[in-house]
């Protein structure tokens, strides 16, 4: 067993909100004085506070070299954490043990400011991180070729694009060099290409040998990275070890509840001429309930929502794309592939895409919904919803194949003697 | 009696799991001892334990040393954004002390007839503002500095002290700006240069003591109470009538003058004034109580402001 790089022991961490200031932290002095002038013996802190543990008696190790994949739901505790063992903030109870130099990656383009060159922020970011000037110096050639925005270096990052401004942020943060890095869901920023970019830049950080511990919602990029995941719920170590068992755990536990996606309809980066816009997205799953992750095998239905700004739609054609982290087409359902059409759509409804049997390998994948009338592009949303699927028993033995080489598809065979 | 029972079996309960925890603990720490032995043959460039800290802590001034390019970088930062963002950019920095010197020249000079110790009242105003622009905008803008850093605050560990120490300094720039304007009224004046302006360094720097001691209070007092931002420049104001900016503390009435003194500003804005217009003596007096006070305060501020940091990024 090689050497410990964390130690975390019986870690907690409790907030205290105060429901009557809406659960902010900071008062203010004017309520302190007027409080203090009505009742000046009873300290005001004493009001009725909630206690929320965000973590609660967290314990595992982590030994050098491996790469830890935290994962769970929102609220479920992983930032917390990351954010203990970076000393961003301190537990309540327990403690943590570390050994070596700790890089950390909360968010990309901390501290950047738009006002500043594409230069200056590499710097300012590159030291807030915690390199130092000399570093940064060498490292800058390297940090700008890879953000590749090496024309607009000397330009103010206001007028660069927000694609743009994400990449040089996190070309900076891909150039630190600790010993610990810990990384939380950075990699969900930029385009398609930037991200399997930095997918790449993750791995090679994972192979170098470091330490990492890296929270993602992307369960793909939880399994190519790591060998090793924790499974937190309310604030709980729930289940630690193979990172395919725990990612599965993770899936079956999240498969339970599903709702509405209806931030499809606030999306402002879609194309088309808008006479049908896709408005929510619903997954059903055999029994027709609401699941929030598809199963492998088994029948799953995909429910679009959608608005109509034209009366009289006709000839309507509906299509869902199913791809992978890297944009990679895996599937493509559409009305035109079972020749069929819509007429005369309502105001606002729904159309239900039925597939009997869902034969994509468990992970997770994303969705692009598009819709064309009489062969005009209507709406196209990129990445609409994401889609979990969790392993059934596609096959009927109870086997499912989980390592990333093995594709994502899954069809049905037999084999025999010839 | 089965109560008694049931509370001894509880209290051995309770004591053999206490002991047990003390066991893994021991365990623990010898592994983690072993570790550090370790550390001669294979290097571990760093240990910390993350833990909650409880009392007082001093200041790491090594911790902060291994920091000192980020220091530089965001005071830069200060300095650029403020010559940018300004349509004005230089010339602000050099007209504000010469119009509010000008203004105090009419109201205090002109129309309230005060003395100004034998130099004109546009450079006696001039020097008295000069030092205590550095003081204030430091308080201003090092008070306001954790909350507008609150994204970096929340985001990344580094010792929250620099973000207050960092814009007190960039003001520094704004400081040597308004020297050079100084300069050009010393020539349009005629007034004769003496070795007293070697004693300008000394001065600023117990000058930024204190004004970097404030900015801990009002930094760490800011974050909690989201509202004292607000009532900030009246205190700087109210501050600034109680020192000799825009008159001569000479006018101070005498019963009056022991407290006067107790203010810390005041040594250091006669200490500019002699330095830069040659007038009356030094009071060693005067600022050695402006030093101890600096000291004083800055020693305070840093031991408060490390106590209420841990809570920060929870608040902020």
């Amino acid at each position: 067993m090689s050497d410990l790089a964390i130690s975390i022991q019986n870690i907690s961490k409790v907030y205290r909100i105060d429901p009557t200031t809406g659960g902010a932290a900071s008062r203010t002095l004017q309520e302190d004085l007027v409080n203090f002038a009505k009742n000046p013996l009873r300290r005001t802190t004493s009001s009725k506070k909630q206690e929320i543990w965000a973590l609660n008696d967290v314990s595992f190790d982590v030994h050098e070299g491996e790469v830890i994949g935290l994962i769970g739901r929102n609220g479920a505790g992983k930032s917390t954490l990351l954010k203990i063992l970076s000393r961003i903030t301190e537990p309540t109870h327990g403690f943590a043990d570390i050994f070596g130099r700790v890089g950390s990656l909360l968010e990309v383009g901390t501290g950047f400011h738009t006002e500043l060159t594409g230069r200056e922020n590499i710097y300012l970011s590159g030291a807030i991180l915690g390199m130092r000037k000399a570093e940064i110096d060498r490292k800058f050639d390297q940090i700008v070729e890879f953000s590749g925005v090496s024309k607009f270096i000397e330009t103010p990052v206001k007028r660069y694009s927000s694609g743009m401004a994400v990449r040089l942020a996190f070309a900076v943060a891909a150039h630190l060099d600790p010993e610990i890095l810990l990384v939380d869901e950075v990699l969900a920023v930029g385009d398609a290409s930037f991200q399997k970019k930095s997918l790449g830049k993750m791995s090679e950080v994972a192979e170098s040998g470091r330490t990492v511990i890296f929270v993602s919602h992307n369960m793909g990029a939880i399994k190519n990275l790591c060998t090793r995941a924790v499974l937190l719920d309310g604030g709980k170590a729930l289940v630690d070890g193979d990172v395919d068992h725990v990612v599965q755990e993770y899936l079956i536990t999240a498969s339970e509840k599903g709702e509405w996606h209806t931030e499809i309809a606030d999306r402002e980066d879609r194309q088309g001429s808008g006479a049908l816009r896709f408005t929510g997205f619903q997954l059903r799953g055999s029994n027709g309930s609401t699941v929030e992750a598809a199963v492998a095998g088994e029948a799953v239905e995909f429910v679009l929502q959608f608005q109509c700004n034209s009366e009289k739609i006709q000839n309507a054609s509906i299509m869902i794309w199913l791809r992978d982290a890297f944009t990679k087409g895996l599937l493509r359902l559409g009305t035109e592939l079972t020749a069929q059409s819509f007429n005369e759509l309502p105001q606002e409804g729904k159309i239900i895409c039925r597939v009997p049997r869902f034969s994509l390998r468990p992970g997770r994948y994303f969705i692009d919904l598009g819709a064309d009338i009489d062969g005009v592009k209507a709406d196209r949303v990129i990445r609409a919803v994401t889609l979990d699927v969790v392993g059934g028993d596609f096959y009927g033995s109870g086997k499912v194949p989980l390592h990333p080489n093995d594709g994502d598809l899954l069809c049905e065979h037999s084999w025999r003697l010839g | 009696m089965s109560s008694a029972l049931r509370n001894i079996s509880h209290l051995t309960a309770a004591r053999l799991r206490d002991r047990i925890h003390t066991q893994i603990q021991n365990e623990k720490i010898l592994h983690v001892k072993k570790k550090i032995d370790k550390g001669s043959s294979k290097k571990i460039s760093w240990h910390v334990r993350i833990q909650r800290s409880r009392g007082w802590s001093g200041l790491s001034l090594r911790e902060l040393w291994s920091f000192r390019d980020l220091f530089w970088i965001l005071a830069m930062r200060d300095v650029k954004l403020r010559y940018k963002q300004t349509a004005l950019g230089v010339t602000w920095v050099i007209l504000q002390p010469i119009l509010t010197s000008g203004i105090f020249a009419v109201i205090f000079g002109v129309l309230a007839k005060l003395p100004s110790d034998d130099s004109p009242y546009l450079l006696f105003a001039f020097a008295g503002t000069l030092p205590w622009t550095l003081f204030a905008q430091s308080l201003q803008r090092a008070g306001s500095s954790l909350v507008s850093g609150r994204e970096m605050i929340s985001k990344v560990y580094f010792p929250r002290l620099i973000l207050p120490i960092s814009s007190s300094i960039s003001v520094l720039v704004d400081f040597l700006v308004g020297l050079v304007s100084i300069s050009v009224l010393f020539l349009i004046y005629k007034v004769p240069l003496t070795w007293n302006l070697l004693a300008i360094p000394g001065l600023v720097f117990v000058n930024l003591l204190i004004a970097i001691g404030v900015s801990f209070w009002i930094s760490a007092f800011s974050v909690h109470y989201r509202d004292f931002i607000y009532a900030l420049p009246f205190l700087i104001q109210a501050w600034m009538y109680a020192s000799p900016v825009a008159y001569a503390s000479s006018i101070v009435p005498d019963q009056w003058m022991a407290l006067y003194s107790l203010n810390p500003m005041v040594g250091i804005i006669e200490g500019f004034r002699w330095a830069l217009l040659g007038q009356g003596e030094f009071s060693w007096i005067s600022f050695g109580i402006s030093l101890a006070a600096g000291l004083v305060v800055f020693a305070l501020g840093a031991l408060v402001f490390r106590r209420v940091e841990r809570g920060f990024a929870d608040v902020i």
